[in-house]
């Protein structure tokens, strides 16, 4: 038997992200008779009609309701959670950028203990909670319990848990803004200023139809050529993945992932790319993939649809040839 | 300014395949090659950055066995002051927030005014930042990729959130930042650089330096444990081609064209 479950709800312009609805499947995953609240913060019009989505989903919704809250800052929410968190609870959080900015800290103010990104969780045997993790970039998975007897704080991976969004009937909304304001507005070193959106560059991805992308497998910027060949033989367009980027060979309008664009091509062509989660989060709509990588233990293999183990300088140039080959042959 | 960068030694991914040891207790290690955690090195790099702009000094400290006096090396041959290596068997099995209070019993015999890390590293928590801040009451800010010195009172930086949209700002010093990939491009180390810095005395501390109890830290100060590795299983995992070169390429044409990915 667990403690009382809680989960952090990420919302956007009054929408709930997906993940509230995935973190009901991991609560239940914990303890399937948990009772689970649903903890939200925000204002106005937005903060209710996210409050009203999910109280279907949720046994209770606990709301706080104020003006400064309308742009998430993790310094305040963790202020805010440690003082209306019961002691020992557990608190399940989604493992994206906002989490990861939350959830560290909120351990130790909570003195509970803290287990980041699980991908499953095998429930609980006298005070030890039982998780899947990956490591080395999902190239490995691992078993760890973790001691919840002074609680925890838990992040799960954004897509690990299939969403669960059977209704409860009557999920009741309890507006908590006093209990949690009662001795003021949480001081914080840090102020946000602006959000700046991402730049666009000169291809849109995100409406492509055809992606080849591109990885760290590619090893040197000169042996993109062979990427952009592959692409114009194919008639798509060339994507990447983040470290690709990094190293400035191309620009981020390009990049595929959480922190990138969102595409939902057709057909999508993962090329010396390993599969990490951030990556994969950033590919929707189900497209045919084509995974071609030299190890053949690669996570991307999971996911894609046909697989090729091979060293992508030496494939992809051939493959080019073919496609060329075939097309000329056809128009003569 | 006075720059505390924390860094670990980690496998190079993009280099070596990971493999679990017969009996699942740990990952295949001997023919690993390590190198500094990706994620530190750029933190490292910012770091170098901000001291040759306004003054000041970096000091780069790892928790780890002697082998970890490597990676400190590294990264005082890119540019590093200072080096310090926390080492003890007690603290061998930290969880993360192990690691995180013997680090911050080192930065309480100093004075920093900023605390970096990498934003994760191979085990992917993304944990030991967040820790620090709390434990030490000071702001913390997650996944910086631009960071900007206002005065010796306050930073701005830009934390890459989804989207890869930028949340700008500002942040009081001393804090603790986590430093995303892409911040910077960090400088190439060169054999000679590594070779200068071979000889530098790195002071090791271990638990009894730092006024850290055995209980505190290690397997028996850890709330989360890990048990085995394994492979999870591939589910239905992608239809493998294979075959000649030639026979995998016409057969993956012939696919393409049936999704219409050839156009
Ligand atoms: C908060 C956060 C957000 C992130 N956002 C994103 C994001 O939006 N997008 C993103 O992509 N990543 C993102 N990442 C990074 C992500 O975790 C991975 O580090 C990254 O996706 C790895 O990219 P990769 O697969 O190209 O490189 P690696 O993981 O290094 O994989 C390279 C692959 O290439 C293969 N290979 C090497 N040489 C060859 C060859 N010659 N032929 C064939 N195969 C070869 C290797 O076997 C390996 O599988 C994010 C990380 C964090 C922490």
């Amino acid at each position: 038997m667990a403690g009382q479950v809680f989960a952090y709800i990420v919302h956007k312009e009054g929408v709930a992200d997906d993940t509230a609805f995935e973190m009901v499947a991991a609560a239940k995953r914990i303890d399937p008779d948990a009772a689970i609240t649903a903890i939200v913060a925000g204002t106005g019009i937005d903060l209710n009609v996210v409050c009203n989505e999910i109280a279907s989903s949720y046994q209770e919704v606990w709301k706080i309701d104020n003006e400064a809250l309308s742009y998430p800052d993790a310094e305040v929410i963790r202020t805010l959670l440690v003082r209306i968190l019961p002691e020992g609870g557990l608190i399940i959080i989604p493992h994206d950028t906002f989490g990861m900015d939350l959830a560290p800290g909120l351990s130790i103010k909570l003195d509970a203990a803290y287990l980041p990104d699980a991908v499953d969780i095998d429930g609980v045997d006298d005070n030890r909670l039982k998780a899947v993790r990956q490591e080395y970039s999902g190239q490995v998975s691992t078993h760890v319990v973790c001691d919840i007897s002074g609680g925890a704080v838990i992040t799960v991976q954004p897509g690990a848990f299939k969403a669960e969004k059977t209704k409860w009937p009557g999920g009741q909304v309890v507006d908590k803004t006093a209990q949690a304001l009662e001795v003021g507005f949480p001081a914080t070193g840090r102020r946000f200023i602006e959000v700046i959106e991402a730049e666009v560059g000169d291809v849109d991805i995100t409406k492509s139809e055809i992606l080849v992308s591109v990885g760290r497998g590619i090893e040197d910027e000169d042996n993109l050529e062979i990427v952009y060949d592959l692409a114009r033989a194919m008639g798509g367009d060339v994507a990447c993945s983040r470290p690709v980027v990094d190293a400035k060979w191309l620009e981020k309008s390009r990049q595929v992932g959480t922190s990138g664009k969102t595409v939902k091509p057709k057909v999508y062509m993962a090329l010396g790319i390993s599969g990490s989660f951030q990556h994969q989060g950033g590919i929707k709509g189900a497209p045919f993939m084509v995974a071609i990588n030299k190890n053949p233990k690669a996570p991307i293999f999971q996911a894609a649809d046909v697989g090729v183990v091979a060293d992508i300088l030496d494939f992809v140039p051939e493959l080019t040839n073919k496609i060329n080959g075939s097309r000329s042959r056809l128009e003569t | 300014m006075e720059i505390l960068v924390c860094i670990k030694t980690a496998p190079d991914t993009s280099e070596n395949e990971i493999n679990i040891n017969r009996d699942g207790t740990d990952i295949e290690r001997d023919d690993l090659v390590y190198s500094v955690n990706e994620w530190d090195n750029y933190a490292v790099e910012e770091a170098i950055r901000i001291r040759d702009r306004v003054g000041g000094s970096v000091t780069v400290v790892t928790v780890g066995d002697e082998e970890a006096e490597e990676v400190v090396r590294r990264e005082m041959a890119m540019g590093a002051d200072k080096g310090v290596l926390l080492s003890d068997e007690v603290f061998n099995s930290s969880d993360g927030r192990g690691i995180a209070s013997i680090i911050k019993a080192e930065i309480q015999k100093g004075k920093y005014d900023l605390i970096l890390t990498g934003a994760q590293a191979d085990d992917g928590a993304g944990q030991v930042g967040g820790m620090l801040a709390a434990m030490l009451n000071r702001p913390y800010a997650s996944l910086v990729t631009c960071l900007e010195v206002i005065d010796d009172k306050k930073i701005k930086v830009g934390r890459e959130i989804e989207g890869g949209n930028l949340e700008m700002i500002e942040i009081n010093l001393p804090c603790v930042l986590s430093i995303q990939t892409g911040i910077n491009e960090p400088r190439y180390v060169g054999i000679r650089g590594i070779r200068r810095t071979a000889s530098v005395e790195i002071p090791v501390y271990g638990a009894e330096d730092l006024g850290l109890s055995s209980e505190s830290v290690g397997e028996s100060g850890s709330k989360v444990k890990r048990l085995d590795y394994f492979v999870p299983d591939p589910g239905e995992g992608a239809e493998m081609l294979e075959g000649s070169a030639d026979e995998i390429i016409e057969k993956l044409i012939e696919l393409l064209k049936a999704r219409e990915g050839i156009k």
